[in-house]
């Protein structure tokens, strides 16, 4: 191979993404979430000042790609681990990374509260309706009638309960501070995520209350598509369900 | 203020007194949900946490995210102390599980009621196994004191503290309803008494100058998940090596050893005083660590013993491992109460005389 010394570096893989080859399936929307968090990371110069919190579920190896301290959480109890980490260390960056099933099924209880005490931190939610790390079973934010490996003949919300806004509820608390919702199927919604990030730990430096980033995000495996397939299936099914932009925003 | 020489002299409760060493003992954070009978723990610790405001006391919404909060804190490099009974504890052994594996070091106080389910408010030893075989999933061990006074309420707070932070494996101090709410006169440690200990391995953010921190219980190639159960039993030989306590009382003349931890050892004090009037050569063996427990002394004393009577407040726990160090030697027996009740001496007596009749006989 050629080395071109003299060209321009216009973009490079932020350094605090490990050179771990990831192990997400192609076209799976959490490498993404994962390089643009470490990205701002990067930008904002905190990787010293930063802990992660890692949850039980497609994630539960983000602290193989994320140089950064980290801890790997019981399943759904990112949040908590989060506020005792927070509680101790104030003044450093503090962040839970989970899932639809580990924060809006099992860890409901830890996510609901750490919002309402307004903890310091900013809480990444994937919401791609799906339990991938087990195989693809049924997840409380699984669409009406979706098929999954538990719901074989489409989630019955008479029988299985209704996909569960939880962004939606954890907007109410007075504890929020800016709440969100975004995705990564195309350029500019990792755009917009980004900015998202970036004023998440500004916030969290000002001392503000929880910030909550939902990502709409894509399981191609789970979901039984090509990664093309799926996001445009995440496109007609998932947004209008599940409507990008701002819940809670400080004025 | 009486003073004993440094200490500091007072009459206190034994939850209280637990939580006032836990302040002197530079305990960073706590984290706790109520429950009978020891919510004076949290109490205290909001009603004085003004006086410490390096300290973190944070009411949760349930036991499940208050050891959570442990873990992560403790994850940090801070000292940790949670504290519950029974049931909360049971809610809590995920977590504990998690940082047996983890390593990370917090002294959790179970100050225990009768079972099973929500069973009591009253005192009990009935997670004795709970507390020394594990508890939750997975080959761990916690080191577990039982303390049998308010002054040991105290000590153990920083005996527990030192000790989880040396071996970077949580420590239990396995007390009771009757120690945590009975009043006694404790001699209290000056602040500070426990300096710090250097957490290296915590993740307090990465600097240029290491490797990041990762704290975690997932190991999937299991050749590694292995060698970390090795590791993690390595430290238990060390534990069983060098850190079995225990008091020894009239044994070296005694036909028959009673052995009994916590509260029980302090009845059975007044069991052997009794028996000793009445002519039995009756000693006592109080095992003050139950993990690591104190194997080798007792079966030294099966050497020159006729019998051993366990007694606890439960079906008969600990008896077991009383068994299993006596290896058949001298007979074991067994005597208690469960759900709640407490062996009087008058009971106690009576057993232990059946037992001298069965052993002339």
């Amino acid at each position: 191979m050629t080395m071109h010394n003299d060209m321009e570096v216009v973009y490079k893989k932020p350094q605090t993404l490990t050179d771990t080859p990831m192990h997400y399936c192609p076209g799976c929307g959490h490498g993404v979430v994962h390089k643009i968090l470490m990205e701002v990371i990067d930008e904002l110069g905190i990787q010293s000042q930063t802990v992660g919190v890692a949850p039980v579920g497609c994630a539960v190896f983000a602290y193989d790609y994320m140089n950064i301290d980290m801890q790997e959480a019981a399943h759904g109890r990112a949040s908590a681990v989060a506020t005792g980490i927070k509680r101790v260390l104030p003044d450093k960056y503090v962040f839970s990374y989970q899932g639809d099933g580990d924060l809006a099924a099992i860890g409901t209880a830890e996510t609901i509260h750490t919002v309402n005490r307004g903890e310091n931190i900013l809480i990444v939610f994937i919401n791609n309706a799906i339990y991938g790390m087990t195989g693809g079973q049924m997840a409380p934010t699984t669409l009406d009638g979706m098929i999954t490996s538990t719901s074989p003949y489409g989630r019955d919300v008479h029988t299985m309960g209704f996909p569960l806004k939880i962004t939606d509820l954890v907007a109410q608390l007075p504890g929020a501070y800016y709440v969100t919702r975004q995705a990564v199927y195309s350029t500019q919604h990792v755009r917009k995520l980004k900015k998202a990030i970036t004023m998440s730990f500004q916030f969290q430096k000002e001392k503000k209350g929880t910030c909550f980033i939902e990502v709409v995000s894509n399981c191609p495996s789970g979901w039984k598509m090509t990664p093309v397939e799926a996001n445009q299936w995440l496109e007609k099914n998932m947004i209008p369900f599940y409507p990008l932009g701002d819940l809670k925003a400080p004025r | 203020m009486k003073t004993d020489g440094e200490k500091e002299v007072r009459l206190m409760k034994g939850n209280e007194a637990l939580a006032e060493a836990a302040f002197r003992a530079g305990m960073k954070a706590y984290f706790g949900y109520p429950i009978t009978p020891q919510s004076e723990v949290m109490e205290y610790l909001t009603f004085h946490a003004p006086e410490h405001p390096d300290v973190v006391v944070l009411q949760a919404e349930s036991e499940v995210a208050a050891i959570n909060m442990v873990y992560g804190a403790a994850g940090a490099g801070a000292r940790v102390m949670i504290s519950s009974s029974s049931p909360g504890i049971s809610l809590m052994q995920e977590g504990i599980s998690y940082m047996t594996s983890a390593q990370i070091p917090a002294l959790i106080v179970n100050v225990q009621r009768g079972g099973p389910g929500l069973g009591t408010i009253q005192p009990s030893q009935g997670d004795y196994f709970q507390a020394v075989k594990g508890g939750g999933h997975g080959d761990y061990h916690l080191l577990v004191l039982a303390p049998a006074s308010v002054q040991e309420m105290v000590d153990f707070v920083i005996e527990g503290f030192r000790l989880t932070e040396k071996y970077r494996n949580p420590a239990m101090i396995l007390a009771d309803g009757a120690l945590g709410q009975m009043m006694e006169k404790v001699a209290l440690p000056p602040q500070g008494i426990l300096p710090p200990t250097p957490a290296p391995w915590a993740t307090t953010g990465k600097p240029e100058t290491r490797e990041r921190n990762i704290l975690t219980s997932l190991f999937m190639e299991p050749e590694r998940m292995e060698s970390i159960n090795l590791h993690l039993q390595k430290k238990y030989r060390m534990m069983e090596e060098t850190e079995v306590r225990y008091e020894c009382i009239g044994t070296d003349d005694a036909d028959i050893i009673l052995v009994a931890f916590g509260l029980m050892a302090r009845v059975c004090l007044k069991v052997m005083e009794i028996a000793r009037e009445k002519g039995l050569k009756v000693g006592l063996l109080r095992p003050m660590t139950l993990y690591p427990f104190p194997s080798a002394i007792l079966r030294k004393l099966a050497e020159s013993v006729d019998a051993f009577l366990t007694v606890e407040m439960n079906a008969g726990q600990m008896v077991e491992d009383v068994r299993l160090s006596v290896e058949g030697k001298k007979p074991v027996y067994f005597y208690g109460r469960m759900g709640g009740m407490i062996p009087t001496p008058e009971e106690i007596l009576e057993k232990l005389f059946s037992i001298v009749h069965v052993q002339v006989r």
